[in-house]
C-alpha cells in the first residue's frame, strides 16, 4: 500500500503524520510505503498512491486526484489515523 | 605515526568538515540506531547528503536573484532592503558555517534529551527545519562574536544554547497551547521558534478579548486559501515587491544606471525600460524557483533526520511531549489562522513604513520587507493563539503584534550577523531574532567573557522555565479564565432559550 502524507511545506507536520501512519500500518500488519509531500507538488507525487492523508485546510487543494483523500484532525492521534487507514485496506 | 595523523587529518578535514557528508553520516547513524536494514541506511545517508547539496544549488539561484533586488532597493531608497527567509539565509550560510551548525544540531539534540530526561522540562523538539535554522544562526552569531580560531567554543556553547532553547520555549508556551487544544493538559506542545509571538498573542488576547466571540463561529471566505501553497505565495509576493521597486526605480534612478541593474544576472544591460521591467519579472520568478529547490533539499534531509531523531528520543525519554511545527495548531482554528495571517501582513507593512521613515534613518536599521512564508505560518499561529484566549479581537491583535515582532526583531538581528548581514536575507521568526540578538550582543564581549556569560544565560533560562513549569504549568493554570467562564454562561443561555 502506498500512502502519501501532505502538509503545507512538506517537511513539518507531514513527517510527523508519516511516522504515526507508519506506526499504525505496522500495527495493522500492512506492508506499506509512506512518503511525504508539500501541497504544491502533491498532485504530482500522488501518482500511484493508494491513499492520501492530510489536514482539513489542505484537502480541497487535492480535489480531483485519483487516490482517495482522508482528513486527519489530530496528527498525533493514533486511533484516528488507524481508523482512517483501516477504511482503505483491501 | 605520521600516517595515523594524516588519516585523522583526512577524516576531519575532508569528511567531517564537509557539511553534506556530515549530515549524511548523522542520518545513517540515526537509521542504524533505529535498526533499519543496511539498504535503507545507505539510501537514507546518501539522500540526506544529496539533500544538503541541493540546498546549496538552490542558494546560488536565490542569491543571484536577490543581489540585483538588494541593489535596486538601495538605489531607490538609500537603505539596505532585506527579505527574511530562513531557508535562504541558512542556505547562504551553509558553505561557511555548515559544518559547525551540523555539530551544534547533533550535540544540541543530546543536550535537549538530557534536559528532557532529568528536569521537569519534558519536551522533545521535533521541528527539524527550525533545528537546522537555529543551529545555523548560533554558528553564525557565535563565530562572528568569538572571532576566528574558536570553532570548538562555538560548537560547545552553541550546543548548550540550542538544547536549552528547544525545551524552555515549549514550556513557556504550554498554558496557551493548552487553551488552543482545549485541554487542561494537552499531549501536544508547540515547537516552532516563533514562540515569543505566540505567547505575546495569547497574553494580549486574554487582555483585549474578554468578551469577544471565537473567530471560528463566523463563516469566512476561503478565497485566500491558495496562499497556503508556499510556491505560489512566495513567488507572487516577490513579483509584487520586485515590480514595485522596479517601477519606483524608473522614476528615481538615472536611466543608464537603471539599465545596468540586471546586467550581472542577464546577458548584459537591459535594452530599454520594457526589457528592464521584464528582467525584474524574470528575477522574481527565479527567486521562487530558488526557494523551491532549497525546500526540496530541506524536505529530503528532514525526511531522513526527523524520524531518526524521534526514534532516539522515544527510547531515552518515553512519554515526553512532542513539540511540533506550528501548522499542528491550524486545525484548532482555520479561520483564526487566516485572520492572523492577514493582520500580521498589515502589522509587517506598518512596521516597514516605520523603519523606512524613522527607525532606519535614526538607528541605521535595514528595511525588512514582508516574507510570505513567515507571515503565513507565524501570523497564522499567532491568530490561533490569540483566538484561543481572546476570540476575534485576540486573533486580529495577536496577528498584528506578530507582524510587528517579525519585522522589527529581524532588523536588530541583522546587526549581529556580521558579513552575512549583508546577504539580503535574514532569519524571520521572533525566537531566532530575540535569541540571536541577545547572544550576538553577549558574543561581542569576546573571549573568555562571552562563553561564560552565555552559560550563565542558559542556566538562568532553564531555571526560569523549571520554576514556571512546576509552579504555573503543572499547577493547571490557564490564561483567560474569565472569558472561559463567560463562554460557558453564553452556551448555557443559548441552550435555555
Amino acid at each position: 500500500m502506498k500512502v502519501l502524507c501532505v502538509c503545507g511545506m512538506g517537511f513539518g507536520t507531514s513527517i510527523i503524520l508519516k511516522m504515526n501512519a507508519e506506526k499504525a500500518l505496522a500495527k495493522l500488519d500492512v506492508p506499506a510505503e509512506v512518503t511525504t509531500s508539500d501541497v504544491s507538488t502533491a498532485r504530482g507525487s500522488a501518482q500511484g498512491a493508494d491513499l492520501i492523508l492530510t489536514s482539513a485546510e489542505l484537502a480541497d487543494k487535492l480535489e480531483g486526484v485519483a487516490a482517495p483523500v482522508e482528513v486527519i484532525t489530530n496528527f498525533m492521534d493514533a486511533a484516528e489515523i488507524e481508523s482512517a487507514l483501516a477504511k482503505h485496506l483491501t | 605515526m605520521s600516517w595515523f595523523v594524516s588519516i585523522l587529518d583526512f577524516i576531519s578535514v575532508q569528511i567531517l568538515n564537509v557539511p553534506a557528508y556530515l549530515i549524511g553520516l548523522v542520518a545513517a547513524v540515526g537509521l542504524i540506531a533505529m535498526k533499519k536494514r543496511p539498504g535503507e541506511v545507505v539510501a537514507g545517508g546518501l539522500k540526506a547528503a544529496m539533500g544538503y547539496l541541493i540546498l546549496g544549488a538552490g542558494a546560488t539561484v536565490v542569491t543571484n536573484s536577490l543581489a540585483p533586488f538588494g541593489n535596486l532597493i538601495l538605489k531607490d531608497t538609500g537603505a539596505h532592503g532585506v527579505v527574511p527567509t530562513n531557508e535562504v539565509i541558512t542556505a547562504q550560510a551553509a558553505s561557511e558555517y555548515g559544518a559547525q551548525s551540523a555539530y551544534i544540531i547533533v550535540l544540541g539534540f543530546i543536550v535537549m534529551i538530557v534536559l528532557a530526561r532529568f528536569t521537569p522540562l519534558r519536551y522533545v523538539f521535533l521541528t527539524g527545519h527550525h533545528m537546522v535554522f537555529m543551529s545555523t544562526l548560533l554558528a553564525v552569531v557565535l563565530s562572528v562574536g568569538f572571532g576566528p580560531g574558536n570553532g570548538l567554543w562555538v560548537v560547545l556553547i552553541g550546543s548548550v544554547l540550542m538544547g536549552v532553547i528547544m525545551v524552555v520555549m515549549p514550556a513557556f508556551a504550554q498554558p496557551y497551547m493548552n487553551r488552543v487544544v482545549g485541554s487542561p493538559d494537552a499531549n501536544l506542545a508547540i515547537g516552532h521558534f516563533n514562540t515569543l509571538s505566540y505567547i505575546v498573542s495569547g497574553a494580549t488576547g486574554a487582555a483585549v478579548g474578554k468578551r469577544s466571540r471565537s473567530a471560528e463561529d463566523v463563516k469566512f471566505p476561503q478565497g485566500l486559501s491558495f496562499l497556503r501553497d508556499s510556491m505560489v505565495s512566495t513567488t507572487l509576493l516577490m513579483l509584487v515587491l520586485y515590480l514595485v521597486f522596479a517601477i519606483w526605480g524608473i522614476f528615481v534612478i538615472p536611466r543608464d544606471e537603471l539599465l545596468q541593474i540586471f546586467a550581472s544576472s542577464t546577458s548584459g544591460a537591459s535594452a530599454g525600460v520594457g526589457a528592464f521591467i521584464m528582467a525584474a519579472f524574470a528575477q522574481a520568478l527565479q527567486f521562487g524557483i530558488g526557494v523551491a529547490i532549497i525546500l526540496y533539499g530541506v524536505r529530503i534531509i528532514l525526511g531522513e533526520l526527523v524520524p531518526a531523531f524521534q526514534g532516539i528520543a522515544d527510547r531515552v525519554v518515553p512519554g515526553a511531549k512532542p513539540a511540533l511545527d506550528v501548522p499542528i495548531v491550524f486545525p484548532f482554528g482555520p479561520n483564526s489562522s487566516l485572520i492572523g495571517f492577514l493582520s500580521s501582513l498589515v502589522g509587517g507593512l506598518v512596521t516597514l513604513a516605520l523603519l523606512a521613515v524613522w527607525l532606519g534613518p535614526v538607528f541605521g536599521l535595514a528595511l525588512i520587507l514582508p516574507g510570505m512564508v513567515p507571515h503565513y505560518f507565524d501570523g497564522g499561529g499567532a491568530g490561533v493563539f490569540g483566538n484561543a484566549t481572546g476570540g476575534r479581537r485576540g486573533a486580529i491583535v495577536g496577528g498584528f503584534l506578530n507582524g510587528i515582532l517579525i519585522t522589527i526583531l529581524p532588523a536588530f538581528l541583522l546587526t549581529v550577523l556580521g558579513s552575512l548581514g549583508l546577504a539580503n536575507s535574514t532569519f524571520a521568526d521572533s525566537d531566532f531574532a530575540w535569541f540571536g540578538t541577545v547572544n550576538g550582543l553577549i558574543a561581542r564581549l569576546g573571549m573568555p567573557a562571552a562563553p561564560l556569560l552565555m552559560l550563565v544565560f542558559a542556566v538562568l533560562l532553564v531555571a526560569a522555565a523549571w520554576i514556571y513549569k512546576v509552579r504555573v504549568v503543572d499547577s493547571g493554570w490557564l490564561p483567560a479564565r474569565s472569558r472561559a467562564t463567560w463562554l460557558e454562561s453564553q452556551k448555557e443561555e443559548a441552550t435555555h432559550s
